[in-house]
This record gives C-alpha cells, sequence and structure tokens, in this order.
C-alpha cells in the first residue's frame, strides 16, 4: 500500500514539474535580459577629466549619468543602462543600437555652447537654453538649429548683441568654434541660429545635445566595444546547444551509474534549473556568455551534491543497514560535506562578484545563485523523493550496490 | 594506494610543470589579450579563401594603424591593433569592403591602456582576498593545518594554469580572471570534500596511523571525485567543441583547471597536510 502511494506522489510531483517547467518556460524567457555579448549592441566606459578648478565629485558623475540617459532616451534607444563605475567613471551599455557611430557621438560630446566675442570673452553660455530645435534649409542643402533663450539668456543675448553691432560674435560649441556671424543688430527676441555646415542629421544630434544639457565635465572614451548581433546570436545559439547537450549527458550518466536515486537527481536538476533561472529573471540579471557558463558550471556543482549524498548512502548500504537507515545517515553525513565544501566556493564567487566587473560580475552572480539554489535543492527536495522512494523497492540493486 | 607514500613523485612532477611555467613567464612572458594592456580587436566575417596575409596587407595600406595582427578562424577574421577610434573603424571596413566581396563588420572592442593595469590589479587583489577568506573559513570549521594545505594546492593550481597560458602563449582576456577564480572555488571544493572525510576518519576512536588514514580518506572519497570531475567535464567538452568562438579560451581554462584541481586535491593537498602534520 505504502509502495503504491510513494509511487504516486512520486508522478504528481513528476507532473506538476513539468508543468511548472512548462508554463515558467515563457516568462523566464522573456524576462531574462539578454547582455550586449548575445544582443548585440554598444559598451562604452567613459572616464571623467580633471581640468583646473574643476574638480569630479560624486556630484558631477551623477548630474552626469542624469544628463547622458537624457541623451541617449532621445536617441530612441530601448532600456539604455548607465551607471557611475568607482570614482570617476560613467559606463554606457545600449544594447541593439543601430548605429553606434552616432552613439558614441552624442555620448562623448560635452556640449558646451557658448558665445564669444571677438575678444574671446563668453557672453553666453548654453546653460540659457530654453529649447533647440532643427530646421532644413529648402532644397534639404544644409541645416541649421534654432535656439532659444530662457529669460536670463534672452536678457544677456540681447546686450551682447547691442555691444557688438558690426563685429562678429563667434559661436563656441565644445571650445571649437562652430561658425561667426557678424551682428547687424541687436536682437531681443530671445532665440539665435546656428549654422554651420550641418547635414540634416547633424543638426538634429546637436539640437539633441543642447536640449539634453551640457555635462558638468568632459569625458574620454576608455573602453567601447560594440557587438554585432548577428555574432552575438550565432554564439548564443551554439552555446546554448552545447549547455544542453553538456546537461544531456549529466542526465544519462546519473540515471546510468546511479540507477533509481540518479533518477531522482535528474527529477531534481530540472527544479534546479527553473529555480535558478527563474530567480535570475525575478533579479532581472543580465545573462551573459560567461554567464552561460557558469550555468553549465553550477549544473555540475548541483550534480557533486548528489554525488556526495548517494556516495555516503551507498557506503551505509554496504555496512547492511536498511535504505531508509542508509538514507538518513547518509544525509546526515552527506550534509556539512556539501555545507562545507559550497560555502568555500561561495566566498569565492562573492569576492567574484564584489570586486569583478561586466562579464566577470555577470558570472560570479549566476555561480552564487547557482551554489545556494543547489544547497537548498539537495538538502530538501532530493532528501524528501529519496526517503519516498525507500518506500518503492527494498532492493539493493535499484541503488547499484 | 599508496598516495602519501609516493608524494615525492607528485612533488617532481608539479614542480617541474611549476618551474617550466615560471622560466616561461620570464622569458616569453604572456599573451596579454586587449583587455590587459589596451587595444583594439576588429572582428569581420569574411570569404573564408581569404588569406591572412592579404588581409594585414590591405589593412597596413590603410595608412590608418601602426600595426595590425591578423588571426583567422574559418570565416571570422580578428584583426588585432591598437586603439582606434570610430573613425579608423570605419576606414578599415571601407577599405576591406573595397577589396574583398562579401565583408561583414561584426564588432570592434576598443580599450584603453590603464583599464588594463587596473584590471590586473583588480584581478590580483580579488584572487587575495579569496584565498585569505578561504583560509580563515577553513581554519575555523578544520584546523590551520588543513587551511594551509588547501591554499598551498590552490597557488598549485593557479601557477600551473598561469605557467601554462605563458608556456603557450595562450591569450589572456579578463575571461581568464573569472576561469583562474572558478577553479580556485572548484579546487577547494575537492581538497574540502577529502579533508571532511580526513576529518571525520580523525574522529574515529580506533585511529590509524596518519599515512594509512589519508590514503584510506582519498580512496573513499575517489568515487565522489572521479565522478564529479567527469560530471563537470561534460559541459566543459560539449562547450569547448560546439559552443560559440567567443567562449573558447575560457572554457579551455577551466578544462585544464578542472583537471589539475582534481590531481592537485589528491596528490598535493593530502601530502602537504602529511607533512605539515608531521613536522608540527
Amino acid at each position: 500500500m505504502r509502495k503504491n502511494t510513494s509511487i504516486a506522489i512520486i508522478l504528481a510531483i513528476i507532473i506538476a514539474l513539468g508543468m511548472l517547467t512548462y508554463f515558467l518556460n515563457k516568462p523566464i524567457v522573456n524576462n531574462l535580459d539578454l547582455g550586449l555579448d548575445l544582443s548585440g549592441g554598444l559598451h562604452v566606459v567613459l572616464e571623467a577629466q580633471e581640468s583646473a578648478g574643476q574638480k569630479v565629485t560624486a556630484d558631477t558623475i551623477q548630474k552626469s549619468v542624469g544628463i547622458l540617459r537624457t541623451r541617449v532616451d532621445k536617441l530612441g534607444v530601448s532600456e539604455p543602462i548607465i551607471y557611475p563605475q568607482g570614482q570617476k567613471r560613467v559606463v554606457v551599455e545600449l544594447a541593439g543600437v543601430q548605429d553606434p557611430e552616432q552613439a558614441i557621438d552624442v555620448i562623448k560630446n560635452t556640449a558646451q555652447l557658448e558665445f564669444w566675442d571677438q575678444n574671446g570673452k563668453v557672453l553666453v553660455t548654453g546653460k540659457h537654453l530654453k529649447d533647440a530645435k532643427t530646421t532644413v534649409n529648402q532644397g534639404g542643402e544644409g541645416a541649421e538649429v534654432n535656439i532659444e533663450f530662457d529669460k536670463e539668456g534672452s536678457r544677456l543675448f540681447a546686450e551682447a548683441t547691442q555691444a557688438n553691432i558690426g563685429k562678429p560674435i563667434s559661436i563656441v560649441l565644445d571650445k571649437k568654434v562652430v561658425s561667426a556671424p557678424t551682428v547687424n543688430e541687436a536682437i531681443t527676441g530671445g532665440s539665435a541660429r546656428i549654422t554651420g555646415n550641418f547635414t540634416a542629421k547633424e543638426a538634429e544630434d546637436l539640437a539633441v545635445l543642447l536640449r539634453s544639457g551640457a555635462l558638468p565635465v568632459s569625458f574620454k572614451i576608455m573602453e567601447k566595444r560594440t557587438v554585432g548581433p548577428t555574432l552575438g546570436s550565432d554564439s548564443l545559439d551554439k552555446s546554448v546547444k552545447a549547455g544542453l547537450m553538456g546537461l544531456i549527458a549529466i542526465l544519462i550518466f546519473m540515471l546510468g551509474y546511479y540507477r533509481l536515486p540518479g533518477l531522482i537527481a535528474d527529477i531534481s536538476m530540472v527544479l534546479y534549473s527553473v529555480l535558478v533561472l527563474g530567480t535570475m529573471a525575478l533579479f532581472g540579471s543580465v545573462l551573459t556568455l560567461p554567464g552561460i557558463a557558469a550555468f553549465a558550471l553550477s549544473i555540475g556543482m548541483a550534480v557533486d551534491a548528489n554525488v556526495i549524498i548517494y556516495e555516503h548512502i551507498k557506503e551505509e548500504l554496504r555496512t547492511g543497514k536498511t535504505i531508509k537507515a542508509s538514507i538518513e545517515s547518509g544525509f546526515k553525513r552527506a550534509f556539512w560535506t556539501i555545507f562545507d565544501a559550497n560555502l568555500t566556493t561561495l566566498i569565492a564567487a562573492v569576492v567574484l562578484m564584489y570586486f569583478g566587473t561586466g562579464p566577470i560580475k555577470g558570472f560570479a552572480v549566476t555561480l552564487s545563485i547557482g551554489i545556494v539554489a543547489s544547497m537548498l535543492v539537495a538538502l530538501t527536495f532530493t532528501r524528501y523523493l529519496l526517503v519516498l522512494s525507500a518506500d518503492i523497492t527494498k532492493s539493493h540493486k535499484l541503488y547499484g550496490v | 594506494m599508496l598516495f602519501i607514500e609516493k608524494r615525492k613523485y607528485f612533488y617532481i612532477f608539479s614542480t617541474i610543470l611549476i618551474l617550466a611555467g615560471i622560466i616561461s613567464m620570464f622569458a616569453q612572458g604572456f599573451n596579454l589579450g586587449i583587455d590587459f594592456k589596451g587595444g583594439a580587436i576588429l572582428r569581420y566575417k569574411m570569404d573564408p579563401s581569404i588569406s591572412a596575409a592579404e588581409v594585414r596587407a590591405t589593412v597596413e595600406d590603410l595608412k590608418v594603424v601602426d600595426e595590425a595582427n591578423i588571426q583567422k578562424s574559418g570565416d571570422e577574421f580578428f584583426i588585432r591593433t591598437t586603439e582606434v577610434d570610430q573613425n579608423q573603424t570605419n576606414i578599415i571596413t571601407k577599405g576591406l569592403q573595397a577589396k574583398f566581396k562579401d565583408v561583414t563588420y561584426q564588432s570592434v572592442e576598443s580599450v584603453g591602456a590603464t583599464m588594463g593595469s587596473e584590471l590586473t590589479r583588480n584581478a590580483v587583489l580579488s584572487v587575495l582576498v579569496a584565498l585569505a577568506l578561504m583560509l580563515v573559513y577553513i581554519t575555523f570549521r578544520f584546523e590551520w593545518a588543513f587551511g594551509v594545505a588547501a591554499v598551498f594546492a590552490l597557488f598549485h593550481d593557479v601557477l600551473i594554469v598561469v605557467g601554462l597560458f605563458s608556456i603557450f602563449q595562450w591569450q589572456i582576456d579578463s575571461a581568464f580572471i573569472a576561469a583562474i577564480l572558478t577553479i580556485i572555488g572548484f579546487s577547494i571544493n575537492d581538497t574540502i570534500v577529502i579533508f571532511d572525510r580526513v576529518r571525520e576518519n580523525l574522529r574515529m576512536k580506533k585511529k590509524d596511523e596518519l599515512p594509512t588514514l589519508l590514503n584510506k580518506s582519498i580512496m573513499q572519497t575517489m568515487n565522489r571525485s572521479v565522478n564529479t570531475v567527469l560530471t563537470c567535464l561534460f559541459p566543459l567538452v560539449t562547450l569547448y567543441f560546439f559552443g560559440g568562438s567567443t567562449i573558447k579560451t575560457f572554457v579551455l581554462t577551466m578544462l585544464i583547471g578542472f583537471i589539475f584541481g582534481a590531481y592537485s586535491s589528491i596528490c598535493v593537498a593530502s601530502p602537504v597536510y602529511y607533512e605539515i602534520k608531521q613536522r608540527g
């Protein structure tokens, strides 16, 4: 009677797990963000350049992150990742950018707009801008940017033009003169035009920069990676297939070597995979190639927990104990082995997570989640299934002894 | 098996490997990737019949970069060069497209030189921090002699892997660090499982002599050691042969690390523990 109940419960668990996997499959896949190495895109590390009288503070970096976000949003990139790194750096990650060249231009420019008089004295700056728009001249030849000053800016600009009638005023962007038109009369309306040899695209980018505001410091590109999506999806397909093959090899090996407990290990592995991928989807972790490798490896570690348990159980069986008693004492002895072994590995993974950046971090996060999940599954779920399965048979053969 | 009695042979084997690695490190150094020394890698897909030399000649004729090192793997071409900006990238892409048919630009990675030295510093720092923390944990859970023996075995693993990378001039990039740290994690895992058994056997009332006890412990955990290494090798081997080209080095490091990690747990960590116990 107990035998039938146990078989029924185990079958029910298999079916429930199968359905869980089936129904969670979609939400997990949809919620796992792919890293740049898989989806393609742009990864740029910028470093703020200190200059005389201009210290880089946490506040400057914070402000820059905000401004960069506005700019990137205006480029129409979905879900940009922009974050400060260390004291002076900002990391910008844009997935699936069509035109990385344009994106880099828009990101790295300080966009410090100034109006100078003949002697290089600053008259008005971009701080006083209210709006910037593009107008394409008729015939499509040349484009210009129309800017509108705020109240203060309008006053300053009116004074400046008043004082410089008949003389040129230079329009300067990031210390480079864009154009230097001669003032014919005082401009009091609070608007001005920037002409230069702009194409429509260049003018549009400039307008975006001016609208988003200037960065408080200038930045230098320290690191830049662009990955074409073809490379990414190619590697992804291959790696996922390879990972699956390795996984199936493990499942077959466990079943062949450990028989009934092997089957239980295989069921546990499925739960384990759902748990790890589900946790990653829940935390919004980014899946990268090293992350996939870490996942494949953490499966190896999860299997190791099972191997340790089964070897202990086999030993106990050989001393002549009943299956139930062997499972109990085998688990007791395996617990601290698994605990100590996994905790030392977890220490390494956490150090990696703390010190690592980019791909290394992704690797460490996945590995850490994997280690914790593997301990949980092995010490609760696998144990429960093993105790249940002890009712099914008294034959030691099914335990590979 | 007489692991402890035969330890001299393991010492000789490991010492030769490590010495060869150290000599190579001084003699020819490392093949550092752009993550460490700065520079750029451009990737293109082109007709596999085009030779690397043709590509080098074409790129050098463009005169935008000082040196170009071309690597070819099937239809994938990797151009390694100094740091490039977007403009230089475009010139190279257009130059290749003008010369050859069906050239697809895949990606560019460009890293400043200062980033590399920081990465090295971070890497060394994280290895040392990880080792120190593990030593503390093992001393706390076992005893210090186990901790020292385990960390010694880890140094052994790291030295061998790093040495092999110098000997064969395999490229070292940032994924290499992740691989090294994973090796440390797995090797310690292996060592702990054996030491755990030693600890258990030490607690028995009827104790064997230490060498016999250590040999027994190793044999008792041998099944597990072999099975675990096997199961961990399955995904690595399939990833190496069928996975994407971008993770090949990473997987290779892991493969080597696993094998030496398992070796050192059995043939280095336990003998070293024995040496400490014998002297202390």
